[in-house]
């Protein structure tokens, strides 16, 4: 065991759960329980709204994975990290406004009930439903795997009982704590790991002797580690834009992402959450990314790419420092999953069970089942992470992009134009999930572009023609809708 | 504008919301093309022919670090010139 590391791991564990505790305050005295459980009563103010955004989309593999294809491949991957830089501002300015506005108008908690008001379609609705409970407990789970291999690790721990511990924290904060505190716990993450990035940046390069230096051994091992093409030059100019799509631009889609774009204060919060988030997620990407690049020269050999960021971050500092830094994949991870298991739980109680199985509940009805299944995906979550079975690993290579492709046009088209419509929605989701898997199956990185272009491209012309095709049904009703979101 | 026969009056705060979509659209395709033209135009060169700044090779230079700083620049100044505050929660009272 190694105690600098654990320390301020633990600690930070701590102070994770002292912030759910103090949300639960808010659950109790709030006036509308789903509002604050699942929105946090759309109160968040900029800085706060910056950095949930950014620490619920970096995962684990802006952490682990990330830097350990950069030790290997090069200045190349950096490139292609920094892809993530147009996730600072894209979202809140293109969904921002209309979707606040709009959210409000419909009074809209999650998603799904934006999906529902604008299409107005039972089948729209349960499909949303089923993919967004589908694809993220599936991607909950891996992430969870991820968590607890980073707990046995540090520790030492036996994999299950690091699962425990890290489940566990995870479980209590979110269910007691719900929207708000997965926010603000995810502040302090993002702060954690913005820290832990600058650190381990000056560190890296303190010890590789500076920069040019390090450029220097580089290219002198291998001079396509510095170029943009990848060491083994497999790195394509179109390979790597088409990441624009995957985590960039298309990160619009991920319902984990459009939620926050209505959980805002005003509009004073979104304009200051597009200039911290930006600042944070490009220095966060691009940090993190060098350091694994200059891994290469300060800990040459790493045969695991997942150990490099560990392996260095125990070589450059000194071990209290590096128990700091090390915190900073275990929020990464945290402050995903908690996002993820609210908004599966938001998905069963609010989207399906309120609006089809009892409308008529009532709010103490809610509040305990709100809590209660939170609680329960949360530990059949951790049941399936202890010992993954193959169809959970399988679902969850879909789930980034699978979701990207089956939201994306709904909810921005929906918000953009107004002759969309069910149909439309609804044939768009079946062609984005549906080619999505199709194409990554059987032809993966089509025409040498990463896989989830082409179901963005092909989901978006389903919705346009079904929904242009369409236009003559329900007119009547359509019109309301339009209306109701575009009228005053 | 409007659906002809169908009178409704349209929110006028999406008139701003529309502007304002738009233009984060064009600062991403902006910043897709200064990260691809300098990525590509200067790294598509030999190895051994690069430039250095700040010991860091020019085209990654330029593409990622000064990018990167330029777009948060960018996005400071859209924000603070060109983004109107708007009130979220009204039905009733109007903008501008």
């Amino acid at each position: 065991m190694n105690w600098d590391v654990i320390l301020p791991l633990f600690g930070f564990l701590a102070i994770v759960f002292l912030i759910g505790t103090y949300s639960s305050k808010y659950i109790r005295k709030a006036p509308d329980f789903l509002q604050e459980y699942f929105l946090g009563s759309r109160q968040l103010n900029g800085f706060i709204l910056a950095l949930t955004m950014v620490a619920t989309f970096g995962s684990a593999s802006s952490f682990i994975g990330g830097p350990g294809v950069a030790y290997n491949l090069g200045l190349g991957w950096v490139l292609l990290a920094m892809s993530q830089l147009v996730t600072g501002y894209f979202t809140l300015a293109v969904l921002g406004k209309k979707f606040a506005i709009v959210a409000r108008k419909i009074n809209a908690v999650t998603l799904i009930d934006f999906l529902k008001e604008r299409y107005q379609s039972k089948w729209v609705v349960l499909l949303s439903a089923a993919s967004i409970v589908v694809f993220l407990f599936s991607a909950m789970a891996a992430q969870w795997v991820g968590g607890g291999r980073l707990i046995e690790s540090f520790t030492g721990l036996s994999y299950t009982a690091s699962l425990f511990i890290f489940a566990s924290s995870v479980l209590v904060y979110v269910v007691i704590g719900g929207f708000r505190a997965v926010a603000i716990t995810d502040s302090l993450q993002g702060i954690v790991m913005f820290i832990g990035t600058l650190l381990l940046l000056i560190g890296t390069i303190v010890a590789g002797g500076g920069v040019s230096n390090i450029m220097t051994e580089l290219a002198v091992e291998n001079p396509d580690l510095v170029s943009p093409f990848g060491a083994d030059r497999s790195l394509t100019p179109l390979f790597v834009s088409s990441f624009w799509i995957l985590v960039g631009v298309g990160v619009i889609g991920l319902p984990q992402v459009a939620v926050r774009a209505m959980s805002y204060r005003d509009s004073r919060a979104m304009h200051k959450a597009m200039i911290v988030g930006t600042l944070v997620v490009g220095f966060i990407m691009l940090g993190m990314h060098l350091i694994g690049v200059f891994a290469r020269v300060v800990v040459p050999g790493i045969e695991i790419g997942d150990k490099v960021m560990p392996l260095v971050a125990l070589e450059v500092l000194p071990g209290w420092l590096a128990g700091i830094v090390l915190a900073a994949p275990m929020a990464a991870v945290m402050s995903t999953v908690d996002s993820l298991l609210l908004l599966v739980s938001s998905a069963v109680i609010k989207d399906v069970y309120v609006n089809y199985v009892k409308p008529s509940a009532t709010q103490r009805q809610v509040k305990m089942l709100s809590i209660s299944i939170t609680a329960i995906i949360g530990i059949l979550v951790f049941l399936m992470a202890i010992d993954p079975p193959d169809f959970l690993i399988w679902l969850n290579l879909f789930a980034f992009g699978g979701l990207e492709a089956a939201f994306i046009w709904p909810i921005v088209l929906g918000l953009y134009w107004k002759k969309g419509n069910a149909y439309g929605a609804f044939a768009s989701m079946l062609i984005g999930v549906g080619s999505y898997m199709a194409i990554h199956l059987s032809v993966p990185n089509l025409f040498g572009m990463h896989t989830v272009v082409l179901p963005v491209a092909l989901s978006l012309i389903g919705y346009v023609l079904v929904s242009l095709i369409t236009q003559h049904k329900h007119q009547i009703e359509h019109q309301q809708i339009i209306q109701r979101f575009w009228g005053i | 504008m409007g659906d002809g026969r169908n009178h409704y009056k349209e929110d006028l705060r999406f008139k701003i919301a529309n502007r304002e979509a738009l233009m984060g659209v064009f600062l991403a395709i902006f910043n897709f093309i200064w990260w691809f033209a300098f990525a590509y135009g200067l790294g598509k060169k030999p190895v051994a022919e690069y430039t250095y700044i700040f010991g860091f090779p020019a085209w990654f230079f330029y593409s990622c670090i000064l990018g990167f700083i330029l777009f948060s620049l960018i996005v400071f100044v859209m924000v603070k010139l060109f983004f109107l505050e708007v009130p979220f929660e009204d039905r009733e009272e109007d903008v501008e």
